[in-house]
């Protein structure tokens, strides 16, 4: 006989709990399935006293279970108290295997076999997925665990970790620690993990610090073993089968992203983008009818929105209409608005209004609306200025704007008008580059603007939009790099043939002696030039996004004369002969342009061919990444004395810790670069922050806002490892009290300094001291001028300085 | 010459303060080859006390630098023009007070002031010296790399070395280990600026008996270790034995190399520092003798 019940919830995360405590209060015959042995598994795995944050803070909270910012500890029980207080139904270890049917007869079959019926199902289980499995027998025991807390809760013991991946690696390396293990490879290499990884792992082989076995694979666990440990690993290896006496096996194989399953219930998705979000209504329904999806699987990663979702959801199952919780932050954000119109009849005309958004679900409109601004410029004040830093979007819901293109000499040029409905920002929006014009409000205007995370957002889960969006950009790309004056229509007519390619890294873009047929708009990423010179590639020059490369064939209708290498994940827009052609016939004043700009890359070459350590040292910075950066702090070593007077300034000017490691760092040719924030033209650290609190201010500067939840993952998502979690350390007695009287540890970082235990620790960056009047402490702190902060486009003038690598 | 980006101290702002230091010179020189007192040119003199008080407030300002460079949020200028500004007009400060004296010196609390001077700045040239010579030649000793990343590839060395080891006779282990745990980096100030090594190795008695009783001997340079392979190789007799004593003075020998740059760096690095010993408790003295000098003067007026 199966239990059937009228609302089950799938997930005990956050947004499950609160939907299957509202089930309780308003008595709805409820379960709630949670597949791992307790509630919230994703906090479980925090670390211990970790502080979770409860941003956005002006989101109310609408749940029976309580929530505020406080340490895992304390959110862990108070919610367990709330689900005993409501008598909530929960099952643990009921992982759900299949869900089939429709309202009102869904079947969910768990993996114990045991099949449940329900009228009504919530989805709510998050974007992490399920441990990939070993699949092996013996997979069952004890010993086997797919997640470690904490390396430290081990002593002595044999652990197997199995995979070659960050996970792995990263466990293997803190419990060799104090533990006898062994990795299991099933290549003969660690390929697609991090370099520090990579090289770290190699290192703790080689120094017998832990056991790989390469090319081998798990073929069973056993109890018992040979020499008293408790089990046994076989593995599956070249030599044949090889016997492991093991405590612990810990797995660490990947995760099965929930999008298979999530399909596999019949819930569609909009495209086939592993980012994109599954189609749902105003109310959280899916394709599905009574199918809801709520939380992050439903693109909403905050605690607080996904509870308030789950007390919604069951609002909603039982037919009742409720505003959700934002209501009042939309009104009062469209208070200022001209329209006299009501939250949800602003935002059918906004989406109305708006081809761009006409097609997008209002559940992610809406979403994107709460994410933006509303403003309502005066007419003339300026948007934003040419050469800002800033990437949101605008979109025009009423009035006009008037775009200022720069001119051929770089005096202001033609004015285009856009009308309500247009959208402008998308130049820098996509190639995180500079703005390229000012935009100047003009009579009537309403813009949205969009933080860049919601558009992208939004671009993943709308095909049609990014569409149309990359057509814009490569007509504006092309209007402002070769034809400020030309007419849009007759620039669009030539951006049909032209085309939108992606690079990865070191991905060749054209070869030296290939036919020259097209010229490469770099829009987002940077390229290097290099050419065979003596029997060996030396970097010419290197190309940062805006710019063009590949016209020196096109123009002369020969070869390549040199090979274009991306140096990141890199973007362009090529324009073949044709087009080139056409262009140039429009506008003759393009052609001396770019004969101009041949002669000055012919020069450089000679330049660079002259000095081979040029070359040298470019290429050292495209080794170490800087390719992508937008502004980086170099050391020359033959000034540099040493004195971290640099970190003492940052610790001194940023709350005591500083943010940049002086003597970390390679260094080449005099030339140092310190592990300091380059504040990269496509930020890694932006791409997942859940409260969105990484920003890039108007001079370029990635800086991180207050409402920084502390997660850690702009930390572990910068290659660089310039992002650190630190809590303000104690009060220090003044810069008198330390000179006169030896008071307390002097400027700069405290080392001993006794923090606060309770004190939440948040991300730290270089924020390039935008708050600090006058610039960069490191650099006005350097005695000897040893530091300095440069961009990518000063890389050549720097080698060119650089003469002792040229003796 | 240097590009535009890095700039040297000396060199900063196309020499600014040089000038300002010359024009103080000559402007010093001249009031003193014009000025005809009718005494003996001394500090009493209305030359003498306008020299006098530019010299004091010199002085004051040259020793606030010390605060400048330690005001993080201080919107005056960059640190490096300050200490531009610091090694000119400290210079200037020479021949300034030089001449403020008038020639005349005695054994006396002024001639002190002056004295302590003259050593502040002599230790401050010996400091623009250092910091002008040792960062490039330290550079070039790194070789780019770090000194954490120079004692860790010490380190794997040395595991290196204990493994190969590991498969010879016991004596070779006690050898690799000794000399690991032997090898003295530093240490005392004195050894830090002569770069000297004093590090010192167990060698397991001749004949192949275990060496646990022998005394430590100097291993200056991984002298004494090399040696003993030297001498073991020569007589040795096992083929497969003398291959592995002859990676083993290879990885010896790397770690010498090594060593001596790594010893070189932290003496150079230890020279760039010690000098600020001298000169800011000086300048402190200095500060001290020049109050005791201004109120005598008006004291006994």
């Amino acid at each position: 006989m199966t239990q059937r019940v009228e609302v089950a919830v799938i997930g005990a995360g956050p947004g499950g709990l609160s939907a299957a405590a509202h089930a309780a209060e308003l008595g709805l015959g409820h379960v709630l399935l949670e597949g791992s042995p307790a509630h919230a598994n994703t906090i479980q795995r925090y670390q211990k006293g970790k502080h979770v944050m409860a941003e956005p803070s002006v989101l109310p909270l609408r749940s029976p279970v309580p929530f505020a910012a406080g340490t895992r500890e304390t959110i862990l029980g108070h919610w367990q108290q709330a689900l005993g207080r409501h008598r909530v139904n929960v099952r643990y270890g009921a992982e759900v295997t299949a869900i089939s049917g429709r309202k009102p007869d869904f079947s969910i079959t768990l993996s114990s076999g045991e099949v449940l019926t329900a009228t009504h199902v919530i989805l709510a289980i998050g974007v992490q997925g399920n441990p990939r499995r070993l699949g092996v027998p013996g997979e069952d025991l004890p010993c086997v665990q797919y997640t470690l807390d904490d390396p430290e809760e081990y002593r002595g013991e044999a652990i197997v970790v199995i995979g070659a991946g960050d996970a792995a690696i990263e466990n293997a390396l803190a419990l060799a620690r104090g533990n006898r293990v062994f990795i299991v490879n099933r290549g003969d290499e660690f390929t697609r993990v991090k370099e520090g990884n990579l090289n770290a792992i190699l290192k703790a082989i080689d120094q017998d610090r832990l056991q790989c076995f390469y090319r081998a694979s798990p073929a069973g666990i056993e109890t018992g073993s040979d020499d008293g440990r408790p089990f046994t690993l076989v593995l599956n290896t070249d030599q044949g089968e090889a016997r492991v006496p093991c405590d612990r096996v810990i797995a660490r194989i990947g995760a099965i992203p929930p999008r298979r399953f999530v399909e596999s219930c019949g819930i569609a998705f909009p495209g086939p983008d592993p980012a994109a979000l599954p189609v749902l209504s105003e109310q959280y329904e899916s394709s599905v009818p009574g199918l809801y999806v709520i939380g992050a699987l439903g693109g909403y990663p905050l605690i607080k929105q996904a509870m308030n979702q789950g007390y919604e959801v069951v609002e909603y199952l039982l037919g009742r209409s409720i505003e959700p919780a934002d209501h009042p932050l939309l009104a009062a954000r469209f208070a200022a608005l001209p329209f006299g119109l009501d939250v949800n009849a602003t935002l059918r005309l906004m989406q109305q209004r708006i081809p761009l958004f006409r097609e997008v679900n209002s559940l992610v409109f809406r979403e994107l609306i709460l994410g933006s601004e509303v403003r309502v410029p005066a007419p003339g004040e300026v948007v934003f200025r040419r050469n800002d830093y800033t990437n949101t979007f605008f979109t025009l819901v009423n009035g006009s704007v008037e775009v200022e293109l720069p001119g051929a000499d770089g005096t202001p040029g033609q004015r285009i008008r856009l009308g309500t409905g247009e959208f402008f920002g998308e130049m820098s929006l996509l190639s995180g580059r500079r703005r390229s014009a000012t935009v100047y409000a003009g009579a009537d205007c309403v813009l949205v603007e969009s933080p860049r995370r919601e558009i992208n957002k939004l671009l993943n889960s709308v095909e049609a939009a990014r569409q149309v969006i990359d057509q814009y950009f490569i007509v504006r790309a092309i209007q402002s790099t070769f034809a400020p004056d030309a007419p849009v229509e007759e620039l669009r007519a030539i951006a049909a043939g032209a085309q939108l390619h992606r690079y990865r890294p070191d991905e060749v873009l054209f070869r030296e002696g290939d036919p020259a047929d097209s010229l490469h708009l770099v829009r987002s990423g940077s390229v290097a030039v290099s050419r065979q010179l003596g029997g060996r590639e030396v970097v010419t020059s290197y190309v940062a996004a805006g710019n063009y490369v590949g016209e020196m064939g096109l123009i002369g209708r020969t070869r390549r004369s040199a090979t274009v290498k991306a140096t990141v994940a890199t973007e362009t827009v090529s324009l073949d002969a044709a087009s080139f052609d056409r262009l140039l016939a429009g506008n003759p004043r393009l052609r001396e342009q770019v004969q101009a700009s041949v002669r000055g890359r012919l020069a450089a070459n000679a330049d660079m061919a002259a000095q081979p350590g040029a070359g040298d040292l470019i290429s050292f910075f495209i080794r170490q990444g800087l390719g992508e950066a937008t502004d980086v702090l170099l050391i020359d070593e033959s000034l540099c004395v040493g004195c971290d007077n640099c970190e003492k300034a940052c610790a001194e000017t940023h709350d005591g810790t500083s943010r940049l490691d002086r003597e970390a760092g390679p260094s080449f040719a005099f030339v140092h670069v310190p592990t300091s924030c380059r504040h990269c033209e496509d930020p890694h650290c932006m791409k997942d922050c859940p409260p969105d609190a990484i920003m890039r201010a108007p001079n370029g500067e990635v800086y991180i806002r207050d409402s920084c939840i502390g997660c850690g993952n702009c930390e572990r998502n910068c290659p660089y490892g310039v992002i650190q979690m630190a809590a303000p350390p104690p009060e220090k007695p003044g810069l008198w009290s330390w000179m006169l009287f030896g008071a307390g540890p002097g400027p700069g970082e405290d080392p001993d300094a006794v923090h606060d235990p309770a004190a939440a620790k948040k991300a730290v960056k270089c924020d390039m001291c935008k708050d600090v009047a006058g610039g960069p402490a490191c650099v006005r702190a350097c005695p000897t001028g040893a530091a300095i902060r440069i961009s990518p486009e000063q890389f050549a003038e720097l080698a060119g300085s650089q003469p002792r690598t040229l003796r | 010459m240097r590009g535009a980006l890095h700039q040297s101290v000396l060199a900063y702002r196309g020499m600014r303060y040089l000038w300002w230091a010359l024009v103080l010179a000559f402007a010093a020189i001249l009031a003193y080859a014009w000025h005809d007192p009718p005494n003996p040119p001394s500090g009493n003199s209305w030359l003498g006390y306008t020299l006098g008080t530019i010299g004091a407030v010199l002085i004051l300002w040259l020793v606030a630098y010390g605060v400048r460079k330690r005001s993080y949020g201080s919107r005056l200028g960059k640190v490096q023009g300050w200490l531009s500004a610091h090694v000119y007009l400290g210079s200037a400060l020479l021949l300034v007070v030089t001449l403020h004296t008038g020639f005349q010196f005695g054994w006396n609390v002024h001639t002190l002031a002056y004295a302590l001077m003259c050593v502040v700045i002599a230790s401050g040239f010996l400091g623009t010296w250092f910091y002008l010579r040792f960062p490039a030649r330290m550079s070039e000793l790194r070789a780019g790399a770090s000194r954490d990343l120079l004692l860790g590839e010490i380190a794997d060395l040395d595991q290196k070395a204990l493994r190969l080891a590991r498969e010879m006779p016991a004596e070779f282990q006690e050898l690799a280990a000794s000399n690991r745990d032997r090898t003295v980096l530093g240490g005392s100030a004195r050894a830090l600026l002569t770069g000297a090594d004093r590090s010192r190795i167990v060698l397991p008695a001749s004949g192949g008996a275990a060496g646990s009783g022998q005394k430590p001997v100097a291993n200056h340079d991984q002298r004494a270790i090399l040696d003993w392979l030297g001498d073991r190789l020569s007589r040795n007799t096992d083929g497969e034995l003398g291959v592995r004593i002859q990676d083993l003075m290879t990885l010896v020998a790397a770690r010498r190399t090594l060593l001596k740059r790594l010893r070189e760096d932290l003496r150079l690095q230890a020279w760039l520092e010690v000098w600020l010993y001298c000169h800011v408790p000086v300048a402190f003295g200095l500060l001290a003798a020049l109050v005791a000098h201004v109120f005598s003067v008006f004291v006994y007026w």
